[in-house]
């Protein structure tokens, strides 16, 4: 539901309508919508879902508008808050606060100078005066006070209570017993008791605690700042051409298949594809890599990207809550409800924290009035009071989730997206990760790396005199291999274009599975594949070739070899390239005790040799793809905390089955589902960085909890009075307000250090 | 004697906090008694000094609407976190915040305020 106001009373809503179809649905829901009272205009739109009402707010509610849409046999919904609306209302709450704090404090001052033993010396008469402190502690009592009693009276009649009930309590007896004073000096004094009020503790309790929550509701909603970052970073309109003209659109209105033109320096409004132009895009919002990315034709963009140099035309190929953007959106707001194991202890305290306290409130009074000096009764109370006040489960309850929500906010801000706060707890206890090879280590594209010239090719020149060798065999290579689906053909044709070398037309081509290819050219027969395939075909290679071949295949590279006429002329080594990142990654890993493992479909030598320059522990090849998901079993079984890092769509079931799943470069659902945490970007350090991110929150998330537990259970004793016997110390009950409302605020604060935390 | 009477009080006042808050009875509400206009079941819950129903009975595999209200001023109350379901809702005050909940398996899924504080239960049949 989004608000833009007009007027004081005339108000223009957006709401979203569920079940319209077709054009008749919005007649008849814009219709409904016109004859409810109040209503100014509203439109309907079909692609959006939403009706946008401008009614006068004296004369309509939305529940209204509800009802006239309900009658129809659609629904409006009214849940839909923005965070605009619910930020605009959590600061009228804070306003509201911050006024209670001030009126609260400052009545406190006053009665404190006039009632505390030497200060009221120096107070005027009428702040001495025991009927003008309750004057001024009467309001701060009910009204500053009143959202205690607010929360307090219904939590009663549901038998349940909270802190606001420990703190009603325990100004209430406060100021219940100093007005008596006031009233009835003469009673307290047959008593053998000072008539001294205490007016001074109900009031500044109240001031201070409000005070506390209110920098605690500031602080709490840094916290939550990630999201409110991520849907700023959505753009508001988009500049569709329609018939050749462009169309400013709001961002809602964009449907999938308009083409869409942006120019340097603005938003990309929607996902999509280029379809004319180039540029250099800013995808830092999303990836968290600084570098802008070159997009050309064909290349796919993300919606809130920012366009930095070119003008290009794409087509929207995801609107709404299907972009990137919007999944991103949802996937940490998912993290941020999800509950951490480590919080079920809290959790199970927090349930029984206040009844318990209210039980030990009862002991002390009951203690002090039976066991404790004269005058028994006021140590009585106010050591009651004490415990009433100081005792803070909000500090408990607020340790872990705050922890979650600026780690998975500071992981998006990385393109670090964690599925919930249980795989940041597991991330933590990581202590072997195994890396997919192709496409997560390597670039997941072969390259051809070296061509070994074996035989004169003067003998089969396709054109002109003097030919290059090495650029003759590349030639002949990439002409038969063009007819190839093979990922190694592919490389050969490609460097084969990059030299823009003219290729031949093969005759007769075929494919020899497991062996490589064979065509005609010029009359004559062209081999290209492996040593069997020579050999089979009666080429001869000599024991230097074969220890070049062992050599190149030591290094991780697969060769090929050409023959013509059963000769051979030459090979050629192809290997998919490592990733700049993969060693520096892999080695802070490793430092961090990590053991590293890579799983391939390679060849053991071939394997062997990629691992040995990454530095990888263990590899595991000619691993299938269905037996992938076996070996993270099998180490598990061993007793590892494994981590599989794939692309998320292959390695599925390998991610699903491994304690964390890590899915590398992917936004799309697929890698999201299957996957604990979500690499959006492509680099390997960002594994590193999400660990760390979780040990870093976690080591939060137990300091937090410490401080919590630590607190309650060090100072409720304290203010029990157990230190009395032994020092004389007993805790006043304004100390105890400070100390509480310092409780939470330092839980908070602590959680919101771990922004600063660097990752990368 | 002002101190036995004392000492009974303090007695009698931690048992009858036990037995007020720890030994409540649990009074279970279905939604299965109230469809939206879609025929989707729902509940209403009312937040105030708590969650008015607390236990709440869903069925499983279908969308059930839950729709709180907040009443409450206490920011103890302003959140809403189902965790077994991943949600974790802000509820301006006086107004309407639905959740869509379908639940994949039986059993007892507890809801609470943002701190822990409040409780509720989610029994899926």
């Amino acid at each position: 539901m989004e608000t833009n106001k007009l007027t004081n009373k005339v108000t223009k809503k957006t709401f979203s309508i569920k079940g319209l179809h077709c054009a008749s649905c919005i007649r008849v829901t814009e219709r409904a919508l016109k004859k409810t009272p109040g209503v100014k205009d509203a439109v309907v739109n079909l692609a959006t879902q939403k009706a946008m009402v401008t009614y006068d707010t004296d004369n309509c509610t939305p529940e209204q508008l509800a009802e006239a849409i309900d009658k129809t046999g659609y629904i409006l919904e009214l849940e839909d808050t923005s965070y605009a609306e619910a930020s605009e209302s959590k600061e009228k709450e804070l306003k509201k606060l911050l006024n209670k704090v001030n009126v609260s404090l400052g009545f406190g001052l006053l009665i404190f100078w006039g009632s505390f033993p030497v200060l009221m010396e120096t107070a005027p008469a009428i702040f001495r005066n025991f009927f003008f402190q309750l004057l001024l502690a009467t309001p701060v009592q009910f009204w500053a006070g009143y959202e205690f009693y607010r929360a307090t009276v219904p939590a009663l009649k549901h038998r349940s209570a909270n802190m606001d009930t420990l703190v009603a309590l325990g100004t209430t007896v406060a100021y219940i017993y100093s007005t008596f004073v006031t009233f009835f000096p003469e009673v307290i004094i047959n008593l053998g008791l000072d008539p001294m009020p205490y007016f001074d503790v109900a009031v500044i309790v109240i001031g201070l605690i409000l005070l506390g929550r209110y920098f605690e509701a500031k602080a709490k909603s840094g916290t939550s700042q990630a999201i409110k970052k991520l849907i700023g970073l959505q753009a508001k309109t988009a500049r569709v051409i329609r018939d050749k003209k462009e169309v400013n659109l709001p961002i809602e209105q964009v449907k999938i298949g308009n083409i869409i033109r942006v120019r340097p320096g603005e938003k990309i409004p929607v996902d999509g594809v280029i379809i004319e132009g180039e540029s250099s895009i800013d995808e830092s919002m999303i990836t968290g890599e600084s570098i802008p990315v070159d997009k050309t034709k064909g290349d796919t963009v993300v919606g809130a990207t920012m366009n930095k140099s070119g003008t290009f035309i794409y087509k929207a190929t995801k609107v709404g809550a299907e972009t990137m953007l919007a999944q991103i959106i949802k996937l940490v707001e998912e993290a941020q409800g999800s509950k951490a194991p480590i919080q079920r202890l809290a959790d199970i305290v927090s349930s029984y924290f206040v009844p318990v306290v209210i039980m030990l409130a009862f002991l002390t009074f009951g203690v002090w009035y039976i066991f404790g000096p004269s005058p028994a009764f006021l140590y009585a109370m106010l050591n009651t009071v004490a415990v009433l006040i100081i005792a803070c489960p909000c500090a408990m309850g607020l340790a872990t989730p705050t922890a979650i929500m600026v780690g998975t906010g500071i992981g998006a801000e990385h393109g670090i997206l964690i599925k919930d706060a249980e795989s940041l707890e597991t991330a933590n206890k990581i202590n072997a990760i195994v890396f997919d090879k192709t496409g997560t280590l390597t670039k997941g594209k072969p390259e051809v790396t070296d061509l070994i010239v074996l035989d004169k090719l003067e003998e089969y020149p396709s054109s002109g005199a003097k030919p290059d060798q090495e650029d003759e065999i590349l030639k002949l290579a990439a002409s038969i291999e063009k007819g190839s689906e093979h990922s190694l053909a592919e490389s050969i044709v490609k460097e084969a274009e990059n030299k823009k070398l003219v290729l031949s037309k093969v005759e007769k081509f075929k494919a020899i599975p497991g062996y490589g290819v064979e065509g005609w050219l010029n009359k004559q027969k062209i081999l290209l594949g492996n040593i069997k395939l020579m050999k089979k075909n009666g080429v001869r290679i000599d024991s230097t070739q074969v220890k070049t071949t062992e050599k190149l295949e030591m290094d991780g590279k697969t060769v090929v070899y050409i023959a013509v006429d059963q000769k051979a002329l030459g090979l050629i080594a192809i290997a998919d390239t490592i990733k700049d990142t993969a060693k520096d990654a892999l080695t802070s890993l490793k430092k961090r005790g990590i053991e590293i493992l890579m799983i391939t479909g390679d060849n053991e030598r071939t394997a062997n040799a990629i691992a040995k320059k990454l530095g990888v522990d263990r590899v595991l090849a000619e691993v299938l793809p269905d037996q992938k998901e076996n070996e993270i079993k099998k180490l598990q079984t061993a007793g590892k905390k494994v981590a599989m890092v794939g692309d998320g769509i292959n390695d599925a079931p390998a991610l699903a089955a491994a304690d964390i799943g890590i899915a590398m470069g992917s936004g799309t659902d697929v890698a999201i589902e299957a996957a604990d945490i979500t690499l959006i970007n492509k680099d390997l350090k960002s594994v590193t960085a999400a660990i760390e991110l979780s040990k870093k929150t976690m080591r939060t998330i137990k300091l937090n909890l410490i401080w919590a537990f630590g607190y309650n259970v060090l100072l409720i004793p304290v203010a029990m009075g157990i230190l009395y016997p032994f020092f004389g110390i007993l805790l006043s009950p304004i100390f105890a307000s400070v100390a509480m409302a310092s409780s939470s605020i330092s839980v908070v604060s602590n959680s919101l250090l771990l922004k600063r935390v660097k990752i990368l | 004697m002002d101190k036995i009477l004392v000492g009974l009080f303090s007695i009698v006042g931690m048992v009858f906090t036990y037995w007020f808050f720890l030994m409540k009875k649990e009074e279970v509400v279905s939604v299965q008694d109230s469809m939206d206009s879609s025929g989707s079941p729902q509940v209403d819950i009312f937040v105030d000094g708590g969650y008015s129903p607390d236990t709440i009975s869903i069925p499983l595999g279908k969308t059930t609407k839950i729709n709180f209200f907040r009443k409450d001023q206490s920011t103890c109350l302003e959140e809403v976190v189902i965790s077994d379901f991943k949600i974790r809702k802000y509820l301006p005050l006086n107004q309407k915040v639905s959740v869509d909940i379908i639940p994949k398996n039986k059993g007892s899924f507890n809801f609470s305020c943002g701190m822990g504080m409040f409780h509720g239960k989610l029994i899926v049949k």
